[in-house]
């Protein structure tokens, strides 16, 4: 018997199609995993089958859940089955929560909408359900404030939230993208064990198809509004009949290729027990403030022409070492000397700065919106003590353009004319064009979708055959740092812990915090392609 | 993309007060100078649409040429605000959590706890009353409004990566805040400064009805209600005329500043849809 049938779903708003015709269905205790790149209508199909279309959405077809339509529900029967007959979990455990309430009665809320039950009796079941997400009340009592608890914690809260009156159907909306790959696996982990023990039918949406590999049973891959292909996951990784999920595939398992690291040269950032520290609130009136040493003592070189990972959690200090790189945040002690003069946080010093350019993570809050793509890739310039004008001006800018596969005339367009792609090949050519001698990529290709991220990742590579190019990645991906560095560090709590050759460091993990970063990642393994 | 209804009914409103006063530089229907004394407080007719005053000066003359003095007064209020407001939020944002943050934001605190009307009079009382010092006690009053804007705008951009790619590239905070920031909130001190204009118009008003604004012979809405407010029970389109004039322009500045923010502001863009 099957408990959610979706037939034939269409949802267009204003005349343009967002859903075509989706079809799927889902069996108490079976887990369907609905993949797909952004922009192809997986979160549009969630909240149609919660009966929360986008407004102004006109929705056709049918979503039946245990043979009620939802789509021709009154307002007043789905809020009878939202919460009760379904769940639903979010991608962002920040936002999903009321900063205000403490997790114990934001969960007895959930109980309280749905039956006529006393304060304390919701308040105790809530604690039963805490605790079964792994949040047992004795040492996370139901007081607790979601600002007082990690993202993983936050998460297993948001989850619990969810399942609190047991609902037949949990819809899980890219649950563990914004988490740690540790955390990533216990939260996997526990949903798969919540469906199994509640035998709930469950849709988890993701686009990472090797998370979704390991917990799925049956897969559905859907393209711009359309699921183009549905089999069972044993089924499809080993042949895809579709050729969108054969490239969607093949991005997921993307190799590139980097050229040999040149011989060893002559150093070029050295970083010298360097010290971050925030001072943190006092404890009382008279104790001394304590300092939260984000980065704690960390020392490395990177010679020219190398390649260097550096890998985390979040929260271990990557971000602070990678401003405290580029000169943005004052050291307390230590030094980073960069090709043999010292990095200070003095934006008037522009001797050093010439040397080292950034890419950052979001492709769209790093261009300022008002500026044409000239300007905006042209802004380093600024460092050039006599920056080249006129035709050299233009010159450089078309040659930084068709360095990461632009072309000339994109000079001309906004920002917002362009894809997350684009935007970080323009965020490339940015710190291109005046030819620094290190490239620090911080996080550049988190918040790309695969195939987007497959491509930039060998335009990294093609760049690198072309021009002798260093750089430092930065990056919770633990597949992406291996494929695109030499050498790799790993940080752990303000500290490195291990660093090594890339391969030697993967293969053979000294430290723990390097086999348990391991470990956690989810594998795609795909076994026998039809196309290789 | 359809224009917001506010937006519509609020720019018409204006265009006509602003219509109004530009074409007073030139033409009234009578000269003001001239006073009519035989025709004095006659109802609206053909040949005075909204009547004549006391003086025997036609009514509808006085209201544009007082939209002149309005207009001249609240839109140098709404630059003194701005020219001072914006560079002090921008700077305090730039210096955020520093000494300067703190120096700016805490003086602003004291001017908004000054009540405005009896620094206006206290201005007033030492340099005289005049058009001038209006627009400067109105003008005091807009920086704290501007400069709060500005800082809390500011600061959100502060944090986004566009800043921190400029910062990469070594330029100083001063020209991040002219070339990136300013830019990126000019959308919000318009539509702020449309608004501050409607308050500056009324203010304008209140001053000149205690006698603190603009000077005979100078037309002013204010004034006119002073004047006016005697005869209410004898002649009452006198005082109903500039009464509901600023009442009028007020309502069309305000609708104009909403209608703006609409279009402007791109979060309610997405939820017109």
């Amino acid at each position: 018997m099957t408990l959610l049938t979706v037939e034939k779903l269409c949802v267009s708003i204003g005349g343009a199609s967002i859903l075509d015709q989706v079809s799927f269905d889902v069996a108490p205790g079976e887990i369907l995993g609905l993949i797909g790149e952004s922009g192809s209508g997986k979160s549009v199909t969630a909240l149609s089958i919660m009966g929360l279309p986008p407004q102004g959405a006109k929705t056709k077809g049918s979503i039946k859940l245990a043979g009620e339509d939802i789509l021709t529900a009154r307002e007043r029967r789905l809020c009878q089955l939202r919460g009760q007959a379904m769940g639903m979990v979010f991608q962002e455990p920040m936002t999903a929560l009321n900063p205000l309430l403490p997790i114990g009665a934001q969960v007895a809320e959930t109980i309280l909408v749905h039956e006529r039950v006393s304060k304390a009796e919701a308040l105790e079941r809530a604690s039963q359900t805490l605790a079964r997400v792994g949040l047992p009340p004795a040492t996370f009592p139901l007081s607790r404030y979601p600002h007082e608890l990690s993202g993983g914690q936050r998460q297993r809260v948001g989850i619990a939230i969810a399942i609190a009156m047991r609902p037949k159907l949990l819809i899980a909306d890219e649950p563990t993208t914004a988490l740690d790959v540790t955390t990533q696996a216990q939260v996997l982990d526990l949903l798969k064990g919540l469906v199994d023990e509640l035998q709930m039918g469950m849709v988890m949406i993701t686009h990472d198809l090797a998370v979704i590999s390991t917990m799925a049973k049956r897969l559905a891959v859907m393209q711009s509004g359309r699921i183009v292909e549905t089999a069972a996951t044993e089924e499809l990784l080993r042949k895809r009949r579709h050729p969108y999920s054969e490239a969607l595939f093949a991005a997921s398992t993307h190799k590139v290729e980097l050229p040999p690291p040149p011989a060893a040269q002559r150093t070029l950032l050295e970083a010298r027990d360097v010290l971050c520290a925030y001072p943190l609130p006092r404890q009382g009136m008279l104790t001394p403030r304590r300092a939260l040493r984000a980065v704690d003592g960390v020392t490395f070189t990177l010679a020219r022409g190398e390649r260097l990972g550096l890998v985390g959690e979040s929260g271990c200090g990557k971000s602070t070492l990678s401003r405290a790189l580029l000169g943005l945040e004052p050291l307390q002690s230590g030094s980073i000397m960069l090709n043999g003069a010292p990095v200070r946080p003095n934006a008037a010093d522009t001797q050093w700065r010439r040397t080292i350019q950034a890419v950052f993570q979001d492709p769209y809050g790093g261009f300022n919106p008002r500026w044409r793509v000239r300007s905006l890739i042209s802004e380093p310039f600024h460092l050039l003590e006599e920056p080249p004008s006129g035709a050299a001006r233009e010159d450089a800018v078309v040659d930084a353009l068709t360095a990461v596969g632009l072309c000339a005339a994109d000079a001309d367009k906004y920002i917002h004319e362009f894809s997350g792609g684009q935007r970080q090949r323009i965020a490339i050519a940015r710190a291109l064009i005046i030819q620094p001698e290190l490239i620090l990529f911080d996080e550049a290709v988190s918040a790309l979708d695969v195939s987007v991220r497959a491509q930039i990742l060998d335009l990294l590579a093609e760049l690198c055959r072309k021009r002798a190019l260093s750089y430092l990645f930065i990056s919770h991906d633990l597949a992406v740092v291996r494929s695109v560095t030499d050498r790799v560090m790993v940080m752990q709590a303000g500290k490195i812990v291990e660093q090594g050759a890339t391969e030697q460091v993967f293969s053979a993990p000294q430290h723990e915090c390097t086999r348990n970063l391991l470990a956690s990642a989810p594998k795609l393994q795909i076994k026998n392609s039809a196309f290789q | 993309m359809k224009a917001p209804t506010s937006l519509i009914v609020g720019g018409v409103i204006s265009g006509v007060v602003l219509t109004a006063a530009a074409c007073s530089l030139v033409w009234t229907p009578y000269d003001v100078k001239l006073l009519d004394v035989a025709q004095k407080l006659r109802p609206p007719s053909l040949a005075h649409w909204l009547g004549v005053d006391h003086f025997g000066r036609d009514i509808l003359s006085m209201l544009m040429l007082g939209a002149q003095t309005s207009i001249a007064v609240a839109l140098l209020a709404v630059g003194v605000g701005v020219a001072a407001g914006a560079p002090l939020g921008l700077w305090a944002a730039a210096r955020r959590g520093g000494v300067a943050d703190e120096l700016i934001m805490r003086g602003n605190d004291l001017v908004f706890a000054f009540p405005s009307l009896v620094i206006a009079i206290l201005i007033t009382a030492v340099f005289g009353p005049g058009a001038i010092n209006a627009i400067i006690a109105i003008g005091i009053f807009n920086i704290p409004v501007f400069a709060r804007l500005s800082r809390g705008a500011a600061l959100t951009l502060w944090r986004r990566d566009f800043i921190l790619a400029a910062r990469v590239a070594g330029k100083s905070s001063f020209r991040i805040s002219w070339e990136h920031i300013l830019p990126n909130i000019l959308n919000l001190l318009i539509v702020q400064g449309t608004i501050q204009f409607s308050l500056g118009v009324l203010a304008e008003a209140a001053l000149s009805y205690i006698g603190l604004g603009a000077q005979p012979p100078t037309a002013s809405w204010g004034r006119m209600l002073a004047d006016a407010q005697t005869l209410v029970s004898l002649a009452p389109h006198v005082a109903l005329a500039p009464g509901l004039t600023i009442v009028l322009t007020v309502l069309g500045l305000n609708l104009l500043g909403d209608g703006l923010r609409d279009l402007l502001d791109p979060r309610l863009k997405a939820a017109r849809g």
